[in-house]
């Protein structure tokens, strides 16, 4: 039995890639064409190309979709067991099915447009959001080969792609013609673009380790060994770094305590108030998948990638450890999601430029300095000096700051 | 190298057609009944009053405005972080002035108070714009 | 692959249409937005002249800041924000004139470089190094250290101007 599991862990299909020298999925399947489909390996070679791409993006088009269907329900039944509830139970066993319900209802909905807003815009915003947060999944490997495009620039083309939903968020709030849409939308801008600052300095923090901006080159950077090789616990920088990214990658993808754009006490549901049916379902999609996508790319970038916690070994590892620490990540944001409140605007922005934007910078420099003064940072001993302030930091924080927290009274009434 | 990129044109053309197709097979399915009611704007049951397109709060074009400086300099410092391990201490310095030079502009802005959001509620003047 | 040219000729020309409309249509959100695509089509063309850092950068910096910063001040700019633009057409004939004489100023220099021209260009391993390398260790270290200058500069001029406007606000 543990063989067998220990085979599925490292490599749930095994006849479809022993064949695999090939660095992505298209070069994968177009081997798989001209091997096992006879009729299409007479095509010339740039078609079967073109087709093998297509048949790529086809699966990610079907299976993008599909996360939010599971992430949905796993954030409605974690809310309701934190807050000592079921949760959905009527559809299907134990409501696993509740979401595809929910997907049927909205698909049969009908979706109007507002008659005083901006017909054209109002149409092709989903269209921007949704194509540019599922191109992002072009570039996150989840796999030795199981990645669509291993791009030069990787992560950056990932930030540039994600930085254009913004433009889509306004353009959907514009044209709705309605008050909630547009403070939504500005909000939402203001607060994409300001949590984007951190978010690239975090990720230049760990470009500066691995000296590529290539995903693959990043993972690859990770390997050896196992879980101290993870670029988290590289240097005490990047464990801040770890962090700063995770706090605005929520604050990116619009969800508690960042939620203000779409703050439903004031603001009903944000940028795509006037949204409804299919349309408002494609935001939903879009919402989700970046949830996931920067779960996805945070465990790629500090936390190993698809490598495996234990060296030579790679357990936790290959695709299926992938999926699971995203998930574990995705998890953590709806822990956080249903314990904390919502933080009042300008206590996001002093967040943003007074706190992560600040230390982001503080750990650039700390990095140089440490790589400066170490050379290799992937030598154990380093490593081991690394954790050894990591661990000496934390407990030094939690005396700090529990003795602080303890002592302060009941959070007082504001007085700003 | 373009075939990286044909990928990544395939996923936005491909996202876009996914769109295409989902909303017309919601239109194909949905019933449509529209009432006049449903064309007026949702403000929680009430009739819209005024303009929709308010004047909205200014600060928004300067957070906008110091974001884009800051995104400037991250692109810059972008490939400054690839070669900076293989030309070293060199590397470091001229970056460190680099930084330097426009943290001066954050703490500029820090200390002028355009960092703040709630300042118009405290010098006591009227709340007429809208956060 | 025969299909390379077909793209690029697409690129072109969303570039070139999308530009058009933003001089002509009346409608001035309309123009920030159609804009966007024409900033993002640009970038596809880089990405044909194997300038990958270029492109995302272009993306980055234009699609996601200036255009985002565009946008919030022609949002600012008037209370109404569907109002018409008016198309002055008595200027035609000077701003014709001008145009013709820039293109003609840039054709010429188009014409008289020595382009350094490559039958194949093969494939290109990634620019981001080179320029980094470019800029440390070559005489763009200089214009680099400048350019964080000219960055600090434009920060306080503009943050000093829009604040004139805030603090009209309040």
């Amino acid at each position: 039995m543990l063989p067998v599991f220990q085979q599925f862990v490292q490599n749930p299909f095994p006849e479809f890639f022993a064949q695999a020298g090939s660095e992505n999925l298209s070069q994968l399947v177009l081997e798989f064409l001209r091997s096992h489909v006879p009729f299409l390996a007479t095509l010339p070679d740039p078609v079967l190309q073109l087709i093998a791409m297509l048949a790529v993006c086809v699966i990610f088009v079907a299976v993008v979709p599909l996360l939010p269907l599971f992430l949905v329900l796993a954030e409605r039944k974690v809310s309701a067991h934190i807050q000592d509830r079921v949760g959905p139970m009527r559809v299907g066993p134990h409501g696993v099915l509740q979401t595809l319900a929910d997907g049927v209802k909205l698909i049969f909905k009908e979706d109007h447009i507002p008659r005083q807003g901006d017909k054209i815009l109002f149409i092709v915003a989903p269209y921007i959001i949704f194509a540019c947060s599922f191109a992002v999944f072009a570039a996150i490997p989840f796999g030795k080969s199981i990645l669509v495009s291993n791009l030069n620039i990787g992560i950056f083309y990932i930030m540039a792609i994600s930085s254009v939903v913004v433009i889509g968020v306004i353009m959907a709030g514009w044209a709705s013609n309605s008050k909630w849409s547009l403070l939504g939308a500005l909000r939402s801008a203001a607060q994409i673009v300001s949590y984007e600052i951190p978010i690239g300095l975090s990720i230049l923090a760990v470009v500066m380790l691995v000296e590529s901006l290539k995903m693959q080159d990043i993972v690859m950077n990770q390997g050896g060994l196992g879980i101290l090789s993870w670029i988290v616990f590289r240097t005490p920088f990047t464990f801040i770094a770890f962090f700063v990214f995770f706090i605005s990658a929520i604050a990116e993808v619009n969800r508690t305590p960042f939620d203000l754009p779409e703050a439903e006490s004031e603001l009903v549901a944000g940028f795509h108030t006037e949204y409804s049916g299919m349309r408002f379902a494609l935001f939903f999609i879009a919402e989700y998948a970046n949830m996931f996508a920067v779960s996805a790319i945070a465990a790629t970038l500090f936390l190993g990638g698809w490598k495996g916690i234990i060296p030579g070994y790679e357990f936790l590892g290959g695709t299926p450890g992938f999926v699971i620490k995203t998930m574990l990540l995705v998890f953590v944001m709806m822990w956080i999601r249903w314990t904390l409140p919502r933080l009042r605007v300008d206590q996001l922005m002093n967040l943003c430029w007074k706190y992560l934007i600040p230390i982001s910078f503080f750990n650039i420099l700390g990095i140089g300095i440490w790589v400066l003064i170490f050379q290799n940072d992937r030598n154990p001993a380093h490593i081991g000096i690394s954790l050894l302030i990591i661990i000496l930091g934390i407990i030094g924080a939690y005396l700090v700051l529990g003795k602080r927290s303890s002592q302060s009274p009941a959070p007082r009434a504001s007085s700003a | 190298m373009d075939l990286d990129f044909a990928n990544v044109l395939i996923f936005l053309v491909v996202g876009c057609v996914f769109v295409l197709l989902n909303l017309t097979v919601s239109r194909l399915l949905q019933t449509r009944l529209f009432t006049e009611e449903k064309y007026i704007p949702y403000e929680c049951g009430e009739d819209p009053v005024g303009d929709t397109r308010i004047k909205f709060n200014a600060r928004f074009y300067i957070i906008a405005l110091i974001f884009l400086i800051f995104d400037v300099e991250i692109v810059f410092l972008f490939p400054w972080g690839v070669v900076f391990r293989e030309i070293g201490v060199l590397a470091f310095v001229e970056m460190v002035i680099f930084i330097a030079i426009l943290l001066v502009g954050l703490a500029y802005v820090w200390v002028k108070g355009d960092l703040e959001w709630i300042r118009s509620i405290q010098s006591g003047s009227k709340e007429s714009e809208v956060q | 692959m025969e299909l390379k040219p077909l793209v690029f000729y697409v690129f072109a020309l969303l570039t070139i249409g999308s530009a058009v409309i933003v001089v002509t249509v009346r409608n001035i959100v309309h123009a920030a937005f159609s804009l966007m695509v024409t900033l993002f089509s640009i970038a596809g063309l880089y990405v044909f002249l194997q300038a990958d850092f270029l492109a995302a950068t272009q993306v980055i910096v234009y699609v996601g800041g200036i255009l985002v910063l565009i946008l919030f001040g022609v949002m600012m700019t008037s209370g109404r924000l569907d109002m018409k633009l008016k198309m002055e057409r008595g200027q035609l004939f000077w701003g014709g004139l001008v145009t013709i004489l820039i293109f003609a100023l840039l054709l010429g220099v188009i014409r008289r470089t020595p382009w350094n021209v490559q039958e194949e260009l093969g494939t290109v391993e990634g620019t981001t190094a080179q320029i980094g390398k470019a800029i440390l260790q070559s005489e763009f270290l200089l214009p680099f250290e400048v350019a964080s200058v000219i960055l600090l500069i434009a920060l306080i001029g503009a943050v000093l101007i829009s604040r004139k406007e805030v603090r009209e606000d309040e």
